[in-house]
């Protein structure tokens, strides 16, 4: 069953993403809307995928790659509907994020996606709350790169005085800005969380709160990158380009961190050795 | 002919600002005669619904006629004369379109291609004021307020699906538009005036109009920026507080006439720290430039000067040119429709005559054959008779008026007279039936004998 709605939920976010170009070629509101409501439907179906595999399997789905990869993208797709009820102005925004929830999606439908029995080591009252905290997180992380991407789009239209198609499609800078910024405030507090919670549960686990495993590292990479982009932003009043460049930076941290040392480095979240 | 073979010609007679100067304009308008032109020309005899159009750029007299020649000569005329000008004057800047053409012409118009500026969205405006007038005084009529609400959903569906009204055409307005793909919403961002000039001026105030807080005025001599600034209900101040004000301020219009800069690039840079880096956005309108072309370079400062501006819309109106090719493929799919149309609007009488008829025959039997019947029918019986009469009779009709529909097209006027003459549409005196030739018995007789 939850394979089904999983498949489904990847079909309908494939159109909504082909909405969402059209919808960035044309303009047409008619394309918004509907690429928006699929989006919905997608959503729903992946929600159904997400809760029907939590009843199957006994724990929250989240001990492996597939199901890390599809909940992230789950997780995108709640933060970009959060932050489009917020910023209406930035319609074209979703031609930039769905893609990748879509190709996250799409990634996880290629993992081994049987569901094993929890090792022992994960059976904690923690998982949910790490795992749901920490991936929540990377979802606004996303949110924040993609308004980046646009802001620098843009930003080089209007420097270059380049007026053309970017120029009209694009929302305004102080909008992308914003955006940028708003899905920092969200991410950056989860992701303290996220780790203060991976602590504690080392320490339940292991009997330590950090031994400096390469996932643990990367995070702590992270944190810093995001954290300085936060300090600069709210006491030097960074903005624009290089708050965007430095959220580009944050996001090549979160790549590392989640596709090469999850599934190369060993350590407490190579997901490699639970299907290897 | 009463039998509806006359034809309703649309014409079209006017001038624009291409075929004619503005002294011949404003001469044809009207402007300070007492009359109103529609009803001046709505009382030519020959004229059956007129139309009149006068805006700053054109001057265009609609009318349907079944006359044309007669129609057009005789406005012309009544136009010369009440304006006091001689036609002779004015014939050469006259533009003529018949039918198709004036048809074609008008959808034009309507979408802003035969505009000065392409694609300006006024003169649509102006039109239904226009047709307005012209509808209050009854001189429209059932050609000319399909043609004008056709024309008027023709200009929207150019609006719609192609860019022709898209992208700003003037710097002012190129200028506004990046203001608003910066900073988003203007409401809560401050502008200043550095110097005036018209198309500053002009830009102040669609910014204005756009939404901007408020409006801070620099100039020279203090007594002309507490005038603009009274006009624009702003601030006033003099051009030593410009630093101070740099500060708080997010769009610099500058159009002084400094021989030098009057902003350097480090000027600006210095700027952005106490400013928390907020985005600046200057627009340099002055010849020589005001503000050091380096300014750009630096972060959050956006700088833009005449020939950027001009650059842009330049740009904008080559797009609009390519739109344009796509609303003209738009006018022709939406002629020929109009046309058809029209061309089933002169077989209009003959069907009307033909249901007309119809129904005729239709009442008068049943009505002989009700009151022949001894007993009287209870009303739901004579309900289903009337029912079964008149689909009888539509079915029968229904072929005949499709094949004259469609056949106008090809063979014209042959098929009305074929059909008028066919169910006798015409027949002053209705043909007497001919009793099929009895032989009498003796005739028989003879013939055989023969």
């Amino acid at each position: 069953m939850d394979l089904f709605f999983f498949k489904l939920a990847l079909m309908v976010y494939a159109v909504a993403t082909v909405g969402f170009f059209v919808y960035l070629y044309t303009l047409k509101s008619e394309a918004a809307k509907g690429a928006f409501y699929t989006l919905l439907l997608g959503f729903f179906c992946h929600t159904l995928s997400i809760a029907f595999r939590w009843k199957e399997a006994g724990h929250p789905p989240l001990t492996n790659l597939f199901e890390a990869t599809s909940f992230l993208s789950w997780a995108l797709v709640l933060g970009y509907l959060f932050v489009d009820r917020r910023f209406p102005q930035a319609k074209t925004l979703g031609a930039f994020v769905v893609p990748v929830a879509t190709l996250l999606l799409l990634y996880s439908s290629f993992c081994p996606k049987e569901i094993l029995p929890l090792p022992p080591a994960l059976k904690s009252f923690w998982l949910p709350i790490h795992a749901i905290i920490s991936l929540l997180s990377y979802g606004f992380f996303i949110l924040a790169a993609a308004s980046g991407v646009m802001y620098l789009i843009q930003e080089r239209q209007i420097k270059k005085k380049r007026l053309g198609g970017w120029f009209k499609r694009l929302p305004s800078l102080e909008v992308l800005d914003r955006i940028n910024e708003f899905s920092l405030k969200i991410g950056f507090p989860l992701l303290t969380v996220g780790i203060i919670t991976g602590a504690i549960w080392a320490e339940e686990a292991w009997g330590s709160y950090w031994s400096w495993d390469p996932k643990e590292t990367w995070s702590l990479i992270m944190w810093l990158i995001y954290a300085a982009l936060l300090h600069e932003r709210l006491a030097v009043g960074w903005r624009g380009r290089k708050a965007a460049w430095l959220s580009l930076v944050g996001f090549l941290a979160w790549v590392v961190s989640f596709f090469i040392v999850n599934l190369y480095l060993p350590g407490a979240h190579t997901y490699v050795e639970w299907h290897g | 002919m009463s039998n509806g073979t006359v034809k309703d010609h649309i014409i079209l007679i006017g001038l624009n600002h291409r075929t004619a100067p503005v002294e011949v304009r404003e001469k044809l308008s009207f402007a300070g005669q007492n009359v109103e032109p529609v009803n001046l020309f709505r009382e030519i005899p020959v004229v059956r619904e007129a139309l009149f159009l006068s805006t700053c750029n054109r001057v265009e007299l609609l009318m349907v006629s079944r006359e044309p020649e007669a129609a057009v000569e005789m406005s012309k005329e009544l136009w010369g004369r009440t304006n006091q000008i001689d036609p002779a004057l004015f014939e050469p800047h006259l533009y003529y379109f018949r039918n198709e053409e004036a048809v074609r012409h008008l959808f034009r118009v309507a979408a802003g291609l035969d505009s000065m500026v392409l694609g300006e969205p006024q003169i649509l405006g102006q039109l239904k004021d226009a047709y307005r007038r012209a509808a209050e005084r009854r001189a429209t009529g059932v050609i000319l307020n399909r043609l004008l609400h056709k024309a008027f959903s023709v200009a929207k569906r150019i609006r719609s699906e192609t860019g022709i009204g898209s992208h700003a055409v003037s710097v002012s307005y190129a200028a506004v538009e990046l203001a608003k793909k910066i900073f988003g919403d203007l409401s809560d961002k401050q502008a200043m005036l550095i110097g005036a000039g018209e198309m500053a001026e002009l830009a102040a105030q669609h910014l204005l109009n756009q939404g901007v807080r408020k409006i801070i005025v620099a100039n020279r001599t203090l007594s002309r920026a507490l005038e603009l600034a009274k006009e624009f209900r702003g601030e006033a101040i003099s051009l030593e507080e410009i630093e101070d004000y740099l500060l708080k301020v997010d769009i610099v219009i500058s159009s002084t006439g400094a021989p030098h800069y009057i902003l350097t690039a480090d000027q600006v840079k210095r700027l952005m720290r106490p400013r928390k880096l907020r985005p600046i956005f200057f627009i340099d309108i002055a010849v020589p430039r005001d503000i050091d072309p380096k300014a750009n370079e630096i972060e959050n400062v956006f700088l833009y000067d005449i020939d950027d501006l001009k650059a842009v819309v330049e740009e904008n109106l080559a797009f609009r040119r390519k739109e344009a090719l796509r609303a003209e493929r738009i006018i022709e799919e939406e002629v020929l429709k109009f046309k058809h149309w029209l061309e089933q609007l002169k077989v209009y009488p003959t069907i009307v005559a033909l249901r007309q008829k119809a129904e005729e025959i239709r009442r008068r039997e049943l009505e002989k054959t009700l009151s022949h019947l001894k007993t009287k029918l209870p009303s739901e019986d004579r309900e289903a008779l009337e029912v079964m009469t008149k689909s009888l009779v539509n079915k029968l009709l229904h072929d005949p008026i499709i094949y004259l529909k469609n056949r106008y097209h090809q063979d014209g006027q042959q098929v009305v007279d074929l059909t008028r003459k066919l169910f006798n549409l015409d027949g002053e005196a209705p043909l007497k039936d001919q009793p099929p030739r009895v032989i009498l018995s003796e005739e028989l007789d003879e013939l055989k004998k023969h």
